[in-house]
């Protein structure tokens, strides 16, 4: 029997406003314990929520970018339960009226596009940290309320993601629109992302879903591909063993790659969802809607249509170069440089783009797009070849030094003066009488030969073209 | 007789008291009489003298904060005040020092008001008789063996003692007027939004207002003035520019009273309240301006109200866990058990019992049936009202079924303690403002209500100034 997997993602972004939902405390990540707080953050009696305007623009942009549908009416609910990080026992957050539905994250995998659908998006207002102490001995616990109260909105997909990888290419789509409309860092380790995965499984030809079990504590990409995939086999093999999945939640444990019960349906909270009384509802104008709008900053696919049209490079390079914002950034400040557009858009690809993966660095953070382009305008004006290029390009991202200062210190610089180049060619000439013969036999493949014993006698270091043309002259004599 | 507000302000302004012998006055009139009332929880006294040399001082070099700089307040156990404790008569919140004061008080201090101390008054205001305090029981200046009303009960029974000239109460159901009307004094719910909740231990977000009690209708309209006006901190807060205010004269004023409304109340309330009606159509409007007017949702008001105070109080008061502030159960060895006996021991029978029924209302399967169906009801006693004040400016109906009952009466029974807010849920579901003034009484205090449509204030004002000086409220002896 074979089984189709159905998942579905709930994604929460924290936004990077200035200041928190309902007060005036600053966002901060990595501050000590407890010192952006307020009476209204830290939930004393009395204290009363104010929505933060700022917070309102940016969900709304966010609703913009995935074509969805804003409504000019919303309203805020109290989300009722007892755990010592949330100050009221009750987290601010929308319930049945939010200010956003029916979007669309397209996703494309080898040339195959495919739409999910965006249920909703609501605003919420996050909880504190709890410290424990690593020493068991310890009996107390900490709260850390500096992360009450900052921004969040919650991206509910339709169960309409089919596998793992379906999963990653999503979240790769969404965080990157969110990253392009400067909403959020988008950072899992901080916690500004974070993916919650309803997932279920149906035997192939049977319409209705599964029991769905939802997944949580999944804190990287590689987090949510391993733990889609182990919880559909957890899945199948129950079905195939005679038992029944349950609905229920689920912890993800990276440690031994597996998910584990949290708690059942009977389990889970009665959240008694009410309209928030101290907050007016949410009201936008369409004036307001269209001033956000005219601030959205150019999204991936128009980017990628202007630099086919402005750099005139493939359709193909210019989708891997829009991919993430960073990366388009880059390509253009190399562009600006001087660099030609289709030389930069090949490095990216080929050297950095690995290089960035295989490190999982930013590309800033690998080399700046200053040395990178001083690099390459070396590659332009000859001083050194290519092949050189890429040695000088390894050293570079290693130490972090100027290229130039490598390829001085290194004693790279390309050699171009023929005389130089005329003595080697002619050391090769007699050092390889055979290769000599064979050319003048016909055999044109005697040159590439001989162009290698050139190249190794100047460590690379001669200009190839050169060396070409200095051999073929000699030969032909 | 009390001093009024006005006759304080003359005193201070002809330097024949200054604002330190006038604190010290009261402070020597709640030292002798409040043992036999209780109204104060704690009289803040060193702060208060410390604020009146700040005042007199000011008086001194000609810098007077307004007419009223160096008056003194009480203050009800709810509205928070910097670097003081408050803890709305629980127990949960012993040792609470809040780190910032309520808007209202910052509005009064601005005006240099001085505030006495703290007022008794029911738990978190869920009450009808004061009774429910964690901390004393108030008696009623009038008879004290009556309760003075809640849960405003220190308020009111405070500016009938003479203790204070004036104070401030929260009124959620009727909570400043019921109280105002046990205790022969003013009280005013203002319109729903004109006064900031900012700094108000919230009971029910949607129908809590701060307001006034007072010996007479112009010192109430004197700290209404006051302490009014939109807050940025409250979202629930009226704009200045859509607060318009009715502009209505006496003359042409119309007058409704809805008879259904009068039914199953006592007989004195009802003779007392005629009385009244007399006297309007005698000396202030035609008889032809006073008519009988219809209000057929009022009948649901009690539930509807219960239902809707109780569900947002149960989330209101979810805070208070004992994680963060406040009584921690000293016992408690886990989290669950800092949840379970901070809160056990913490909150009052009356808080748990409305703290339940709100949860019961709000859970998943009963939220359409009790919830649900309350805010669809409340909006018909709302639009009831709307009706109502496109016929009349102003509804007039007795504060209260009865005069005030003995202490004890009504504990054993909540349901009827329950009924005590009958005449007075309406206006809070509407969100209109209602002043409850003294009408006709001989020896136990009886009460008028004034209802008008929002932002009338002025209005009531008006009308309440008349029906005070036709039957002026005999003074309290005890
Ligand atoms: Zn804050």
């Amino acid at each position: 029997m074979n089984y189709i997997p159905t998942i579905g993602l709930e994604v929460h972004v924290q936004l990077n406003t200035n200041t928190k939902i309902f007060c005036g405390c600053k966002t901060s990540f990595g501050d000590p314990p407890n010192v952006h707080i307020c009476p209204v953050c830290l939930g004393l009696p009395g204290a009363l929520p104010v929505l933060n305007n700022e917070v309102l623009k940016k969900a709304v942009l966010a609703g913009l970018a995935i074509k969805a549908e804003i409504h000019k009416k919303s309203k805020f609910d109290r989300k009722n339960y007892f755990y010592p990080d949330l100050p009221k026992a009750y987290q601010i957050s929308q319930f049945d009226e939010p200010y956003c539905t029916n979007g669309v994250i397209t996703i494309e995998e080898e040339g195959r596009k495919k739409d999910i659908c965006i249920i909703r998006i609501h605003m919420e207002e996050d909880a504190g940290k709890l410290m424990h102490s690593e020493d068991s001995n310890v009996q107390e616990s900490y709260v850390d309320l500096n992360r009450a109260g900052t921004p969040l909105i919650e991206i509910v997909s339709a169960p309409e993601i089919d596998s793992s990888d379906e999963a990653v290419l999503y979240l790769t789509q969404l965080k990157s629109i969110m990253q392009y409309i400067e909403i959020s860092d988008c950072n899992m380790e901080q916690g500004s992302l974070r993916v919650d995965a309803n997932i279920s499984v149906r035997p192939e030809g049977q319409e209705k879903l599964g029991t769905r079990a939802e997944i949580k504590n999944l804190n990287s990409f590689k987090a949510v591909k391993a733990a889609i995939d182990y919880e559909i086999e957890r899945q199948i093999d129950l079905i195939n063993s005679g038992e029944k999945v349950l609905q229920e939640t689920r912890l993800w444990n990276a440690v031994s790659s597996r998910t584990v019960s949290m708690r059942s349906k009977e389990e889970s909270h009665d959240y008694r969802y009410f309209p928030e009384p101290d907050l007016v509802p949410v009201v936008l104008t369409d004036d307001e809607i269209s001033a956000i709008l005219n601030d959205m900053p150019e999204l991936a696919y128009q980017k990628k249509e202007r630099f086919v049209k402005d750099y005139s490079i493939p359709e193909y390079d210019a989708g891997v170069l829009t991919a993430k914002k960073e990366y388009a950034e880059y390509y253009e400040n190399l562009v600006k440089k001087g660099v030609p557009a289709k030389k930069a858009s090949n490095w990216l690809m080929a050297e950095m783009l690995a290089f960035a993966r295989e490190k999982d660095l930013e590309f800033k953070d690998l080399c700046s797009f200053e040395n990178l382009s001083a690099l390459l305008l070396e590659i332009e004006s000859g001083t050194i070849s290519g092949k050189i290029a890429k040695t000088v390009f390894a050293e570079m991202i290693e130490t972090n030094k100027d290229p130039l200062q490598i390829i001085k210190e290194k004693g790279l610089v390309q050699i171009t003066d023929e005389n130089a180049i005329v003595l080697v060619v002619e050391e090769v000439l007699k050092e390889n009488q055979e290769s000599v013969q064979s050319f003048l036999d016909g055999k044109d493949k005697a040159l590439g030969f001989l162009v290698g014993q050139v190249m190794k006698k100047t460590q690379g270091k001669a200009n190839p073209p050169l060396v070409n043309k200095l051999l073929l002259e000699r030969l032909k004599k | 007789m009390n001093d009024t507000l006005k006759k304080l302000s003359e005193k201070l302004n002809s330097k024949e008291i200054n604002a330190v012998e006038l604190t010290e006055s009261y402070l020597k009139k709640i030292e002798e009489k409040d043992v036999k009332i209780n109204s104060f929880i704690e009289v803040e006294k060193e702060e208060a003298l410390r604020l009146a040399e700040e005042s007199k001082k000011r008086r001194e070099e000609g810098k007077a904060l307004s007419d009223y700089d160096g008056i003194v307040i009480g203050i009800k156990d709810n509205i928070l005040q910097k670097d003081r404790k408050s803890q709305a008569a629980s127990k949960i919140l012993e040792g609470f020092n809040s780190p910032y004061s309520a808007t209202v008080i910052q509005k009064l201090q601005e005006k240099g008001l001085i505030t006495l101390g703290r007022l008794n008054m029911d738990e978190f205001a869920m009450g009808s008789s004061t009774e429910n305090s964690s901390i004393q029981t108030t008696k009623n200046p009038y008879d004290l063996k009556r309760a003075p009303g809640g849960s405003s009960g220190g308020s009111a029974a405070s500016v009938a003692a003479g203790l204070v000239p004036v104070s401030l109460g929260s009124d959620t159901g009727g909570s400043i007027r019921q109280p105002a009307a046990f205790c022969g004094t003013v009280g005013l719910k203002p319109t729903y939004g004109t006064v900031s909740r900012y700094g108000l231990i919230a009971f029910a977000s949607s129908l809590d207002q701060i307001g006034p009690l007072s010996n007479t209708v112009e010192d109430a309209e004197i700290i209404y003035n006051i302490i009014k006006g939109h807050d940025k901190y409250d979202s629930s807060s009226i704009p200045d520019r859509e607060y318009k205010e009715t502009k209505k004269s006496i003359e042409d004023i119309k007058i409704g009273y809805p008879p259904e409304m009068l039914e199953g109340i006592s007989d004195e309330v009802k003779v007392s309240f005629f009385k009244v009606i007399e006297f309007l159509k005698k000396e202030i409007c035609k008889d032809s301006q006073i008519k009988e007017i219809n209000l057929p949702y009022q009948k649901y008001g009690v539930p509807v109200y219960y239902l809707t105070a109780t569900s947002e109080a149960s989330a209101n008061l979810a805070r208070f866990d004992g994680v963060r502030y406040g009584r921690r159960a000293p016992d408690a060895k886990n989290l669950e058990e800092v949840y379970e006996l901070s809160r056990t021991e913490g909150f009052g029978s009356e808080v748990k019992r409305r703290i339940l029924l709100g949860t019961y209302a709000l859970s998943s399967g009963y939220y359409d049936a009790f919830y649900g169906k309350s805010q669809k009801l409340r909006k018909l006693i709302q639009e009831d009202y709307l009706k109502a004040f496109n016929e009349v400016d102003v509804i007039i109906i007795p504060t209260t079924p009865t005069p005030p009952f003995e202490i004890g009466e009504k504990t054993k029974d909540p349901v009827s303690m329950y009924l005590s807010d009958v005449l007075t849920v309406g206006a809070s579901l509407a969100g209109i403002p209602a002043l409850a003034v003294p009408a006709p009484f001989d020896k136990l205090p009886l009460s008028i209500q004034l209802q008008g449509a929002f932002f009338s204030e002025k209005l009531l004002f008006d009308l309440g100034r008349k029906i005070e000086q036709a039957f002026p409220a005999p003074p309290a002896v005890f």
